[in-house]
């Protein structure tokens, strides 16, 4: 990295907000996706959109990428740093700006950690949907950016659905304000739907325009337990076709729910083939009666077991085990490999079993959970990085999943984005044309490959 | 544990099986105070690693980072992956000893009187005890203090010299006999570990553990002179020192003797548990000390264990309300918080108040209030606040170092709250039954 670059982003941002030591540096090398890294050259911390624009117009000028990171807490390497690049990290635009209770929106800084906002909104006897894995530690503007999803995906939704508003930089450093508070706009193209779920390519997210909903009065949370996978996924579909839409309804594997009961203790048993953790909420006497029906409905479907948590602290225990899913997979295998297929929730059943399939195919160890109410399924390889045949057998293994989801018209991606970790499979599912005209709007915003280079597609 | 630990000998996998998810991130005091990478616990383990690919040289920037972290393990329990980040943190540390990368004269000859003198030999360690407790007990010390001589120290030491722990006025030896027997039949046999500061500082907190422990029907065995846990010397990168002591103590006390080895000190007993792993490539004491942590109980945790009988009179003679702190090495290494709790809300007359932050560290973290002041200062004050919040009379918590930097928290901010061990008000509840006596404990309510 040039000094001149260095000594032009401390004369932006004050020295403490610019790191470039090695030591400082490396751990913001990797997101939370396995076996990606790279040292950036340098990571910078703005304060301010005015800061912003200016290190961006600063790494134009010196034609030096900039990767946009929030809590690097991402699953497909949207924020990995490519060569040569500055991390910009957000976390410090930190402020809630306002809650509005008359309009229900939350304005706010990019860097703001997720459980945040909802725990503002609670204060006002509102409510925050979207619930990411990650939510203790992921920023809002990273999950804008990756249009997170989350547990209660089912009913309330995905990120997107709550973006009212953003201010973006873009390239070039023209600050645009995209969106408003109005609950309808039809004025113009909805560009603001273009930065969501863009991953830092087509500009950087300096503030966000949040809708808010009621805080629901009443939750109950349950765990059905099954000896057939096939049992849980019929559950599923029936409690669906009840025209029940529970707030959460959770998949875990018997692989998922041992590692989550090693870690947590919240009582998961270990020898069932499925566990779902179903969630409903809303007016206390419609919780109460579709508590009644979903238990009736897990039972006729050959349900083991069935239990309800006693009070919230339970609730959120079981949520909370769930949440930790992913990471506690890790306790397998040196090298956790996650993926994100969803496929329409008709074919739910088939896709779990192809996975299980696969697994004793390829040899290799799997564990799946997942959002089973959206159809988002989280297949994870248990592996070692550093075993070259297995680390082959993998990848044969992905492709075969991603080709049954794709014939089964599914996506790559449910949730995590396509980052680096999806790449090659992007162009399969979008087809020639679809694929041509993303990167033709890419080409238009950012000519010049400055946002976060080679992550999407090359 | 082989025995040149380190990074880049290391089994890898405990490396690897950090998978950066980030968990750990609200749970680091350090991270929590700076919001930089470097000062987490994913960050640190990234460096490690780093260092272990041979992409990063060791140098004192990650010395210094290491010596940022306070080891209180919050990580540990946040972990869903199970990094076992005790391991990585002592290999580091002792990688960095064995290079020297940290230098200099006078850190060089306060490592060697505490780590290589005074931890070694319990009876230096007693005999320095004795000498301390004559300067501070002859008026001396008041007039070192009234001449202010204290400023000819260095100022690091002028800064601590008013944090120096006050000797107490008899140690465990003359406290407690090396055989006692409960008053009816015994129904286990245990060894009492006393500990060094808890041996110098708090030997009141060894009789009441004894105490208790005979009101239980364990017969006690209490050598008088026992050799320091090690514990000191693996934070600070000192492993052949550690196997040495482990080795020393494990001689002295043979597990297969006892029904369970008793420590009160959650950071000892965090460490003492651990000797199966740090001997494994000793031959000789490879299998007897994994007994030995089959045998080594916190004593809460024995005390639940044998379903200790609840004391039927009240500690003091008037109700009280405490709160309790979570040592970290208890509850983060040790995975004992339940156990305390239970036995304190077993006690007539004590209304429990849970702590907000009770598992968050008070910036003791063995020596770190010398080698970090300013972040050891700023994780007392906030542990001070949130103690002040509960408006209690009493703190519990289970650690010499928490006790003694709490106490200090609390009497500089001018509040009256007393700090306590758990088993000092188990003790004084099991003296009063049928006695109706006042005990020694009283004055601290009054």
């Amino acid at each position: 990295m040039s000094v001149p670059i260095v000594d032009a982003l401390i004369s932006i941002v004050g020295s403490n907000a610019v790191l470039t030591r090695a030591e400082d540096v490396v751990p913001y090398s990797f997101d939370g996706t396995a076996t990606l890294n790279e040292r950036p050259s340098a990571v910078v911390f703005p304060q301010t959109t005015e800061q912003v624009v200016r290190c961006i117009q600063l790494a134009g000028a010196h034609n030096t990428p900039i990767v946009t990171r929030g809590s690097g807490t991402g699953l497909s390497g949207g924020s990995v740093p490519t060569p040569g690049c500055v991390v910009l990290c957000l976390t410090q635009m930190d402020a809630i700006l306002a809650v509005d209770p008359r309009n229900l929106t939350l304005r706010a800084q990019p860097g703001v950690i997720t459980q945040r906002i909802d725990d503002a909104a609670a204060r006002h006897g509102l409510f925050y949907p979207p619930d990411p894995g990650s939510l203790r530690i992921s920023t809002i503007g990273g999950n804008v950016a990756e249009n997170s999803g989350g547990l209660r995906g089912l009913k309330y939704g995905v990120t997107r659905d709550y973006v009212m508003g953003l201010e973006v930089v873009l390239a070039d450093g023209r600050i645009t304000r995209l969106g408003n508070a109005c609950v309808k706009d039809v004025a113009g193209y909805s560009l603001k739907d273009l930065f969501i779920g863009s991953e830092g390519t087509l500009g950087v997210i300096t503030e966000v325009l949040l809708k808010l909903v009621p805080r629901p009065a009443a939750r109950r949370t349950m765990l059905a337990l099954y000896d057939r996978i096939e049992d849980a996924a019929e559950t599923v579909s029936a409690i669906i076709a009840a025209r029940i839409i529970p707030c959460t309804l959770e998949f875990l594997d018997r692989v998922t729910a041992g590692c989550v009961e090693d870690y947590a203790r919240v009582g998961l048993p270990t020898d069932c083939a499925a566990v779902l953790l179903m969630e409903t909420d809303g007016h206390p006497a419609a919780v109460a009666a579709e508590a009644s029906q979903m238990k009736s409905i897990a039972r006729a479907h050959g349900a083991r077991d069935f239990r309800t948590a006693r009070d919230d602290a339970e609730a959120l225990q079981l949520a909370g085990a769930r949440r930790n899913a992913f990471a506690a997979l890790a306790r397998r295998r040196p090298t956790t490999i996650l993926e994100d297929v969803t496929v329409p929730r008709s074919e739910l059943a088939s896709m779990v079993t192809f996975i299980a399939e696969t697994a004793a195919a390829h040899d290799l160890q799997i564990g799946t959970f997942g959002h089973m109410g959206d159809g988002n399924l989280h297949p994870t390889f248990l592996t070692d990085e550093r075993n070259q045949d297995e680390m082959h057998r993998v990848h044969r293994a992905l492709d075969a999943i991603v080709k049954m989801t794709l014939e089964l018209g599914g996506t790559i991606t449910g949730e995590h984005g396509v980052g680096l970790g999806k790449k090659p499979w992007l162009r399969q599912q979008m087809g020639d044309a679809s694929f041509a005209l993303m990167k033709q709007v890419k080409q238009t915003l950012d000519p010049n490959r400055l946002l976060n280079p080679g992550k999407i597609f090359d | 544990m082989s025995p040149d630990l380190s990074l880049q000998t290391l089994d890898y996998s405990v490396l690897q099986q950090c998978m950066h998810c980030g968990m750990c991130l609200p749970t680091c005091p350090t991270f929590d105070a700076t919001k930089r990478e470097r000062n987490s616990p994913r960050g640190r383990i990234a460096l490690m690693r780093a260092i272990a690919d041979g992409k990063l040289d060791m140098t004192v920037e990650f010395a210094d980072e290491m010596s940022y972290c306070l080891g209180c393990l919050a990580c540990q329990s946040a972990c869903p992956a199970g990094v076992n980040y005790s391991l990585l943190f002592e290999t580091a540390r002792s990688d960095i000893e064995r290079r020297h990368l940290h230098t200099g004269t006078s850190r060089a000859f306060w490592r060697w009187l505490t780590l290589d003198v005074l931890f070694t030999s319990p009876r230096m360690l007693r005999i320095a005890g004795r000498l301390m407790r004559v300067y501070q007990r002859s008026g001396l010390e008041a007039f070192v203090r009234r001449l202010r001589l204290t400023r000819l120290l260095p100022a690091k030491l002028r800064r601590l010299e008013p944090q120096a722990p006050r000797m107490a006025r008899a140690f465990s030896n003359q406290l407690i006999a090396p055989h006692e027997a409960p008053r009816g039949e015994a129904r286990y046999k245990v060894a009492l570990l006393t500990g060094c500061i808890q041996d110098l500082v708090f030997p009141d907190i060894n009789r009441d553990t004894a105490d208790v422990l005979l009101a239980n029907a364990c017969a006690v065995d209490t050598p008088a002179t026992q050799p320091c846990c090690g514990s000191i010397h693996v934070h600070n990168g000192l492993l052949d020192r550690a196997r040495a002591q482990a080795r020393q103590l494990i001689d002295l006390i043979p597990p297969d003797r006892y029904d369970a080895i008793i420590s009160n000190a959650g950071g000892c007993g965090s460490h003492l548990r651990q000797y199966g792993h740090l001997l494994e490539s000793d031959p000789q004491y490879r299998d007897v000390a994994r007994v030995w942590d089959a045998k080594l109980r916190d004593v809460h945790e024995w005390l639940i264990k044998i379903a200790s009988r609840a004391p039927g009179a009240m500690p003091f003679d008037r109700a009280i309300s405490l709160t309790y702190h979570d040592s970290c090495h208890l509850v983060h290494s040790q995975k004992v918080s339940a156990q305390p709790r239970a036995l304190l809300r077993q006690l007539p007359g004590v209304t429990v108040r849970e702590l907000t932050e009770s598992t968050w560290c008070c910036g003791a973290a063995g020596v770190y209030a010398v080698t970090q002041p300013d972040q050891a200062e700023a994780l007392l004050r906030r542990k001070v606040g949130h103690i002040n919040a509960t408006g209690a009379g009493l703190l519990a918590t289970a650690n010499p170092g928490c006790h003694l930097q709490i106490a200090r928290g609390l009497r500089d901010a001018g509040i009256a709250t007393t700090v306590v061990h758990p088993i000092s008000l188990l003790a004084s509840a099991y003296r009063r039954e049928g006695l109706g006596k006042a005990d020694p404990l009283d004055k601290l309510v009054q």
